[in-house]
């Protein structure tokens, strides 16, 4: 028997060529190529009035210089808009080049090929570019003003505005026994992969073609992008994303202007060329997420059951919109969580801002939603004075209510409906995890060696895997071989590592037989793309689905062979063998040879497959079977009616320094629900990788936008990413409650780790401090002014109050119930 | 006016090379795009991330903030250098095992650090492994992976010295 690989912590098949220096990054390849740079706006919103190249023309190795002028037709008009979507009420989207006028600093104005990135600067550097500074719109308090406009066809710098909902929001809040207010803020933060974007394109003069590789998480979307750009046929085009340094969501956005410039570039020059991001250059062109005004408004019962939920969300799009509204629309949906308010309405407005462009950053607007509920759900604890776990328990969605239908529409504009989930149960392991029950007395030990201690909990759900498809195509070598692609990408999560295990599985061959390539256009030309937590429910479950047809193929051609029933066959270790009688049996590569009828013979296998080889099938039938095709391999494709729902909590217990402010982790608890596992390795990983983009979020990382438009820390020294330092140690339990909307059962698992981290750490620091943190992330200095504004009275005490000696010199305890502060 | 072009003599995972590089080359560009080592990687060019990191005469430097012209006569270890697919280090094995790598970009810097590291602190606790690596950035794994495998590397040298 085969050992089962579905469900095992298998060793990644990517490993030993990642660890030798064998991966093949974008920049690893083309040494040879020209190379791009750019001169980019230094202003966060300008009119171009010159462009002065006189004193660029002479440095050697220059091969051309572009502006938006020199750009064709098509190359020339803006950038597409990705997700169109009725809420859009005044989409913008930007150029390749800016055509008159900037919108964030970082927008690409001139284009430079020259020998190699060096030159290419030189030149770069000696560009003048003459700008009439327009004044900026920055943050999205300024935006919401509106005092100036980022574009004048934006009435209210509004991009999109949306209201969902169900019920009367507003009369179940009226009639509530308890009502509350909010309001919340959430910073912009970025995936910051560690290898940037990049472009390489190669034009085939010969053959009128373009090769094009992009550290993209879409090889599809970028092709087609790319040819509908250039106007060239897609049979012209191939894409393939080489070995990606990390995605986290923002290589998903697409086309980039590089990636429409450098492949223009490369054609007409009819030379490779290049570009590879430099780090500045990410901070300031690539995209960014996260920052939102929230306004909440709820109306619950004396148990802490939510009747009515109003929540305003005001959320900053940046200078473009090329991506929609998908981030918004996943706060506004997915901030409901494992909860069900009697009543809900949601409103967001998405505004422009002279700041770099928002498009998904992992988890993709839930941390934000998560962010406004969970902190809802501790404004209710604490104004009823029950426990944080009550509340939340009392506002749950039973495991017997699944599938539970929301009635609102979800972003990939099917209905939001949960499919499966058992939160109670999620909540107790949590509970048992981090020691909840018991924590009262680790709270006074602590308090009497004058520590402060916190301890929080936080739910999420999020809706992975969307569709609309993926494919999957699995191809048996008469070798025994075994080659298995799909169109999605890869940014390091081991697909080929899992979507192996799968197919070794359903084949029945051995799991090192089996080769699989992701994201080649070449290989597998249909694809959505890697995001929202897909790759494993949509790919997974294609390339399952694709080879149960190879293995039924198999098991046709082998029961003619072998002159059995089909049914009577099993294929075990990659030999189809009649059940019971494993003397009655071929390797799968012969069935490989047996399914394509050959005229020349190359080799020993292929001469068993020619014409005058004995076995064949009779002079009455066709060499191939009517309805089949000549080879062993398949196709198939998973197209879920809906999106699946994994969930989560997490729980955290923090100390704070009573002189210092500073704050430290002590424990990191998780326990998830992503369905069946297909490498459980694999999956803490990418629990664990959330979660450190989770405390970065939360503690560490923002981007830090002056008045005017500048990002002031566009670089590592000054952007805080945590190092292996400041990532606390995680425990992590799970549950496994099959997806029902997929043949593997698989929910995605790539986003979990990060969503809650905000409002998780809100709340822990809230409780061992004993005032309210309305605004996230939080650094030490920040906690140390609302120490101090707290002593002053101007930041309410929690009802619950706080460490000894922490209260304020006048008691705050709010006349209304209304513990907002010092939000908008 | 013409860049300035400087011969340099390296010896790089045994290998003798000299190239002619303009003096203003870092030694990031030189081993990956003149003698097309790509193991190193450059994350930041601003000395932050350790992506680049490389063994020069043994010690773990950041080849981003290294002139290759500067580098002349040097013996320069990289990732290329600690192991092969067939034949992984110690290190390498260790990440491998403990599930340390997701992307792979980081990972060089990290192996070569650890190299480094291990062969000045042979046995080191929990908490030193962790600041071994502190000097590093990655995006992937939380890091819980790498910390774990600096300990397991040196039970794997150890293990390795006993039964060679
Ligand atoms: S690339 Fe050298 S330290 Fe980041
Ligand atoms: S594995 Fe991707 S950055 Fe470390």
């Amino acid at each position: 028997m085969t050992t089962r690989m579905f469900g095992a912590p298998v060793q990644r098949r990517e490993d030993a060529r990642l660890l030798t220096g064998g991966g093949r990054y974008l920049d690893d390849l083309g040494h040879d190529a020209l190379a791009a740079a750019f001169v980019r706006s230094p202003h966060a919103h300008a009119r171009v009035l010159d462009v002065d190249v006189t004193d660029a023309l002479d440095v050697e190795g220059l091969v051309a210089v572009y502006t938006w002028e020199d750009l064709p037709e098509r190359v020339r008009d803006p950038l597409p808009l990705l997700i169109p979507h009725p809420s859009l009420v005044a989409p913008r989207t930007g150029y390749a080049l800016a055509r008159g006028e900037v919108n964030h600093v970082g927008e690409p104005v001139v284009m430079v090929v020259a020998t190699d990135r060096y030159v290419a600067e030189d030149v770069a550097e000696r560009i003048a570019v003459t700008y009439e500074v327009l004044p900026p719109v920055v943050g999205v308090a300024a935006a919401r003003e509106a005092v100036h406009l980022v574009h004048e066809e934006a009435a209210g710098n509004v991009g999109a505005h949306l209201v969902q909902g169900y019920g009367d929001a507003g009369a179940a809040i009226d009639a509530a026994p308890h009502v509350l207010e909010l309001d919340l803020d959430v910073e912009r933060s970025a995936c910051v992969p560690l290898e940037g974007k990049g472009v390489y394109a190669v034009w085939d003069t010969d053959e009128q073609s373009l090769r094009l590789w992009s550290s993209t998480q879409t090889t599809t979307g970028v092709r087609a992008a790319v040819a509908a750009k250039l106007g060239l046929p897609l049979a012209k085009v191939e894409c393939t994303a080489p070995d990606v340094g990390g995605g986290f969501g923002v290589k998903i956005m697409h086309p980039w202007p590089e990636e429409v410039l450098v492949p223009w570039a490369a054609r007409l020059l009819e030379r490779p060329v290049k570009w590879t991001e430099d780090r500045r250059e990410h901070f300031v062109s690539s995209a960014h997420e996260r920052q939102q005004l929230q306004h909440v408004r709820v109306g619950f019962d004396d148990e802490g059951r939510v009747l009515g939920l109003d929540v305003r969300l005001w959320h900053d799009h940046g200078a473009y919109i090329p991506y929609g509204v998908i981030v918004p629309i996943n706060s506004s949906t997915q901030l409901l969580g494992p909860y069900k308010p009697g009543a809900y309405r949601v409103e967001f407005w998405s505004l422009y801002t002279n700041t770099v462009i928002v498009t998904p950053y992992r988890g993709a607007g839930r941390p934000q939603g998560v962010f406004a509920m969970e902190r809802t759900m501790d404004a209710i604890a604490d104004h009823l004075g029950l426990d944080r776990a009550d509340v939340r328990a009392a506002n749950f969605i039973q495991p017997e209510e699944m599938p539970y239908d929301f009635g609102l529409t979800f972003q990939d504009g099917r209905p939001l409906v949960y499919d499966s989930g058992d939160f109670p149960a999620s909540l107790r392991k949590l509970k048992d995890l981090v020691g909840w029950d018991g924590f009262e007395e680790q709270r006074a030990r602590a308090r009497a060696e004058g520590r402060r201690v916190g301890i929080a909990l936080a739910c999420y759900v999020e809706g992975t895997g969307p569709g609309p498809y993926e494919g999957g195509h699995v191809h048996v070598e008469t070798s025994g071989r075994v080659n298995v692609s799909t169109g999605l990408t890869s940014q390091g999560q081991g697909h080929q590592t899992i979507l192996a295990q799968i197919v070794a599985d359903e084949l029945g061959v051995p799991f090192e037989d089996v080769h699989v390539t992701t994201g080649d256009t070449r290989r597998f030309g249909y694809s959505v793309g890697t995001f929202a937590s897909r790759g494993a429910v949509m790919s997974g479950s294609a390339v399952a689905l694709a080879a149960r047809r190879v293995r039924a193929k198999a098991l046709r051609i082998a029961g003619d062979a072998l002159e059995a029933d089909p049914g009577d066959l099993e294929v075990v270790d990659g030999v189809v063998r009649v059940k019971g009688n494993p003397g009655a049996s071929m390797p799968l590569g012969t069935v490989a040879v047996l399914s394509n009828p050959l005229r020349y013979a190359f080799d020993d296998t292929a001469r068993a497959a020619t014409q005058f080889a004995a076995g064949g099938r009779g002079p009455d039938e066709p060499p191939v079977a009517p309805g089949e095709e000549p080879g062993l391999e398949g196709r198939d494709y998973h197209s879920p009616l809906r999106s699946t729902f994994a969930n989560g909590m997490h729980a955290a217990v923090v100390e704070t320094d009573p002189e210092t402010a500073e704050i430290r982790v002590l424990r990191y608890c998780v326990v998830h629900d992503c369905g069946t596992m297909v490498n459980p390795m694999i999956v803490e990983g990418q629990i664990l990788g959330g979660v450190a983009q989770g405390v970065g979020g939360a503690l560490y990382e923002r981007m830090h936008y002056d008045e005017s438009g500048q990002l002031l820390n566009a670089s590592f020294m000054d952007f805080l990413m945590p190092y292996a330092t400041e990532v606390p140690p995680v425990e992590t339990d799970h549950l496994e409650t099959p997806s029902p909307l997929n043949p593997l059962g698989i929910k995605g698992a790539g986003e979990a780790g990060v969503i809650p981290a905000a409002a998780l750490f809100a709340s822990a620091i809230e409780d061992a401090e004993g005032f309210r943190i309305s605004r996230m992330p939080i650094s030490p200095s920040e906690l140390f002014h609302l120490r101090e504004r707290f002593a002053a009275g101007e930041v309410p005490a929690l009802r619950r109050g706080g460490p000894a000696g922490a209260a304020p010199a006048t008691p705050a305890t709010p006349a209304t119930p209304a513990p907002s502060d010092e939000g908008a | 006016m013409p860049e300035q072009v400087l011969p340099v003599a390296l010896t790089v995972n045994g290998a003798a090379h000299r190239v002619q590089v303009p003096s203003r080359r870092l030694l990031s560009d030189c081993l990956r795009h003149d003698l097309r080592l790509t193991g190193t990687h450059v994350g930041c060019e601003h000395g932050v991330c350790g992506a680049c990191t490389v063994l020069l005469d043994g010690v773990p430097v950041r080849s981003c903030l290294v002139l290759a012209a500067s580098a002349d006569g040097a013996e320069v270890t990289t990732v290329e250098g600690l192991g092969t697919e067939e034949a992984l280090s110690p290190e390498q094995q260790a990440f491998r095992e403990c599930h340390a790598l997701q992307c792979g970009f980081c990972t060089p810097g990290f192996l070569t650090t650890v190299r480094a590291y291990l062969d000045d602190h042979p046995d080191p606790t929990e908490e030193e492994a962790r600041e071994a690596v502190a000097g590093n950035l990655c995006r992937c794994t939380g890091y819980q992976g790498i910390v774990r495998a600096v300990l397991r590397a040196a039970e794997i040298r150890r293990e390795r010295e006993v039964a060679p």
